[in-house]
């Protein structure tokens, strides 16, 4: 095992077994990190950066799309020194209007693709929906992998899948989505982290959001120690975005904890670290607010969208 | 490892504050429901090992203070404690946890201040555990026939105690609160450089009610603890200590009717197979040797780990170590606080010593220490063999060895292979495996897949040189108790 070459069938056999209880506990541990003054201060300003700020609903129109990409680079016109966010993120036929709604800005338009939630589609319709964000602009695509097959053993199919969109990204940098709430056990979200990095993946993913639970703290953890594993195997750094449920500013602090305990500092930017998430945001303004003027507002002084 | 970009982003300090805690100019003895100043009129001054400046000022018992202090026990035993029902001394246990429990906050802070150990360890583990012993054996008070069916237990009358320093008042608590339970009264030792939360005890217990003589306390050196184990008129010893004092004990003891339990050193093995979850392991190795500054006499002190997995471990634990925050045992991030005194300092370097003139190669993270006080940076040393010092004997400090072996069989031999068996950790996915490689190994403890993991309920005691005896869960009982 020193020098395992890192292929499919030594990923299979050799992913790491991972022990719940002490995942827990060294979960709870970042939780007991106290994080106060300047770097609580420096914390939500990189939360902040670090927020791929996400729309995926059934019933987004134009008129949505516009106002959050607004949002996403008018944070809070109000306060001054506040970053922007890392990236707005929207289905794919929404991708040309965000990119044109974001000229001017470093903020990337990321898309959900291959057939967002659920991945139950053809291979060839999962591709031409990648293609079509592509096309459109799209700076990053967030692809699910085939839970299903996955969890009926198939990891042959999962890794060439996410093999095949990897090509159909060209220059687009690729997150995979594990929906780790339907893969039920630590080893599998080991497994699944450690096939989606093999096939390519620049960023690998929680959750979609649309599953119970979505991003936990011990799922995260599961996920960054096989980031770093590749890292100390290959040099090659892959990013992570945990997605869903991470809505409060201690919450998110505490994810950078982790990051920074797990993976190192070198993993504290939006270049390898997001979050998914539509209602931190705010909540980080608020708290932001409260560290400049002491005084908390109510939640109708930030803006929803 | 390429680039190391450290200290984007560091945490602010974040101090628990110590006005929660009012520590007086002195403290006196604790003898017959009284504060009262030892007879030679000596004190000795007690320091913070964090930043070596002086806290209080603690009352030097001697032979005549702890007579006095038998005397006092002797007597409460006599009049009252034996007398009263065992729910009635179950209601003062009950009592003294709840009140524990009321200032835990400023119990923990003053271990710190004293002892040196994280805020975060004293706040989560010392302290509560601590005020659970207490609520497990109160409710075992009047227990004990049924614990027991058929036996007839009965108390032996007074338990004289002698007190660590690397754990103060957790120690305290496995000792007292058995000893009350079960009916005995108490004459207790802290240890000299660690009284502080032992003379806030006394203030508590005497807050509590308890009767006048039951529960006592001289503080004082190693001649305070003689004179109380050598007392004609103390039923029960119990030491937790050093191997050396405790075999001093034994001798003393030898030819007396005075029942004896010792808890002391170790060396314990934690054990890491290839197939075991690894960065678990990792966690669990950090746990092991470097909880509570090393000072811990179950660490797990020798690593052992598979020949064919022991680069990628010692890599993953260097980069582990090398977030664990060394320093002012009051901010509530430090991992690792103070060495307990410049003594036990001392002691560790010159292991380290040892250990490099031996051969092995040491490593110590790349971390930030305080300038003042008694701080050391977490250490390993590898390519170690069993026939190293620094593999054999106790260091008490965060210090671990590291060993590789290739079979079950080779590491059980070498896991018990050692003159000490308190504890023992085993990593490894397989039930199986676990179960053979624990049912073999000599210890008192062994833990599987996890290390450093304490509960009243559990019993705890050694094999061979770490003592005989076991303190908590119903076994805790026994050494307390006589049968027909």
């Amino acid at each position: 095992m020193k020098t395992m070459v890192p292929n499919l069938k030594n990923i299979i056999n050799h992913s790491p077994s991972i022990d719940k209880v002490g995942v827990e506990e060294r979960c709870a541990r970042f939780q007991s990190r106290s994080i106060k003054n300047e770097s609580k201060w420096e914390g939500l300003k990189m939360v902040l950066s670090m927020i791929d700020l996400t729309t995926l609903e059934g019933k987004d129109t134009p008129g949505k799309v516009k106002q959050m990409c607004y949002k996403a680079h008018h944070l809070n016109d109000n306060m001054s020194d506040l970053p922007n966010v890392a990236a707005v993120c929207v289905y794919p036929s929404m991708v040309k209007l965000a990119k044109k709604e974001l000229i001017g800005t470093n903020i990337k338009v990321a898309s959900v693709s291959t057939a967002f939630p659920s991945g139950q589609a053809p291979l060839s319709v999962k591709l031409s929906d990648t293609k079509f964000a592509v096309d459109n602009g799209a700076d990053e695509i967030d692809m699910v992998i085939s839970r299903g097959e996955f969890l009926s053993g198939d990891y042959n199919f999962v890794h060439d899948e996410i093999a095949t969109i990897k090509e159909a990204c060209g220059h687009a940098r690729l997150k995979v989505i594990l929906e780790t709430g339907e893969l039920s056990t630590l080893d599998n979200v080991r497994l699944a982290s450690d096939i989606a990095i093999l096939a390519g993946a620049d960023f690998i993913k929680t959750s979609t959001g649309k599953i119970s639970p979505a991003a936990t703290m011990p799922v995260t953890y599961t996920m960054l120690q096989a980031i770093r594993d590749h890292y100390v195997a290959t040099g090659k750094m892959i990013g992570m975005k945990p997605a869903g449920g991470i809505s409060n500013s201690k919450l998110a602090l505490h994810y950078l904890v982790m990051v920074k305990e797990t993976v190192g500092d070198e993993w504290l930017n939006n270049t390898y670290f997001r979050f998914g998430a539509s209602s931190l945001a705010n909540d980080v303004l608020m708290q932001i607010q409260k560290a400049k003027t002491g005084i908390y507002s109510s939640a109708d002084y930030f803006s929803i969208d | 490892m390429s680039k190391k970009t450290q200290d984007i982003w560091s945490y602010a300090p974040a101090p628990e504050s110590s006005k929660v805690v009012q520590i007086k100019e002195k403290y006196d003895l604790y003898i017959d429901g009284k504060f009262v100043k030892p007879s030679s009129g000596k004190y000795f001054k007690s320091f913070n090992p964090a930043d070596e400046k002086e806290i209080c000022s603690i009352a030097y018992g001697n032979e005549k203070d702890v007579d006095l202090a038998v005397k006092a026990a002797r007597k409460a035993y006599n009049t009252v404690w034996s007398k009263l029902s065992s729910a009635e001394r179950g209601k003062y246990i009950f009592r003294i946890a709840r009140m524990m429990q009321e200032r835990s906050r400023e119990l923990a802070v003053a271990e710190s201040i004293d002892s040196g150990k994280t805020i975060r360890e004293s706040r989560d583990i010392d302290i509560p555990l601590a005020c659970n012993h207490f609520f497990y054996y109160a409710g075992w008070a009047d227990k004990l026939e049924e614990a027991f069916p058929g036996r007839k237990p009965k108390s032996l009358g007074v338990a004289g105690q002698i007190i660590p320093w690397n754990f103060p008042l957790l120690m305290a608590a496995w000792k007292i609160a058995p000893a009350l339970a079960t009916g005995n009264t108490v004459v207790i030792k802290p240890a000299e450089t660690t009284s502080l939360t032992m003379m806030i005890l006394a203030e508590i217990i005497h807050e509590a009610g308890l009767p006048a003589g039951v529960f006592n306390v001289v503080s004082g050196y190693g001649d305070t603890g003689a004179a109380i184990v050598n007392h004609p008129d103390v039923n029960k010893i119990a030491f937790t200590g050093s191997t050396a004092v405790g075999k001093i004990i034994q001798k003393a003891l030898a030819g007396t009717d005075k029942k004896l339990t010792l808890e002391l050193g170790g060396k314990s093995a934690n054990i890491v197979f290839d197939d075991a979850p690894i960065d678990q392991a990792v966690e669990g190795i950090v746990n092991g040797i470097f909880f509570n500054q090393g000072h811990v006499c179950c660490a797990g002190s020798r690593l052992f780990v598979q020949e064919n997995i022991a680069e990628k471990v010692i890599e993953k634990l260097k980069f582990r170590m090398a977030s664990l925050i060394v320093g002012d045992p009051l901010d509530k991030n430090t991992d690792i606080g103070a060495i307990n005194s410049k003594e036990q300092f001392e002691t560790i370097q010159k292991y380290l010593k040892i250990g490099k003139d031996e051969g092995s190669e040491m490593y110590q993270s790349p971390c930030k220490l305080p300038k003042k006080g008694n701080y050391m940076a977490p250490t390993l040393f590898m390519n170690v063999a069993q026939s190293n010092i620094i593999a054999q004997e106790e260091i008490f400090g965060p210090v671990l060895t590291i060993q590789t072996f290739r079979t079950i069989d080779e590491v059980i031999q070498k896991a018990n292979n050692s003159p000490f068996g308190l504890a023992a950790g085993v990593w490894s996915d397989k039930g199986s495996k676990v179960f053979n490689v624990t049912s073999q190994l000599r210890a008192g403890v062994v833990w599987a897949n996890t290390y450093n993991k304490f509960d009243p309920a559990a019993p705890f005691g050694g094999y061979k040189e770490s003592g005989f005896g076991r303190e908590g869960g119903l076994h805790g009982l026994i050494p307390y108790l006589k049968f027909d």
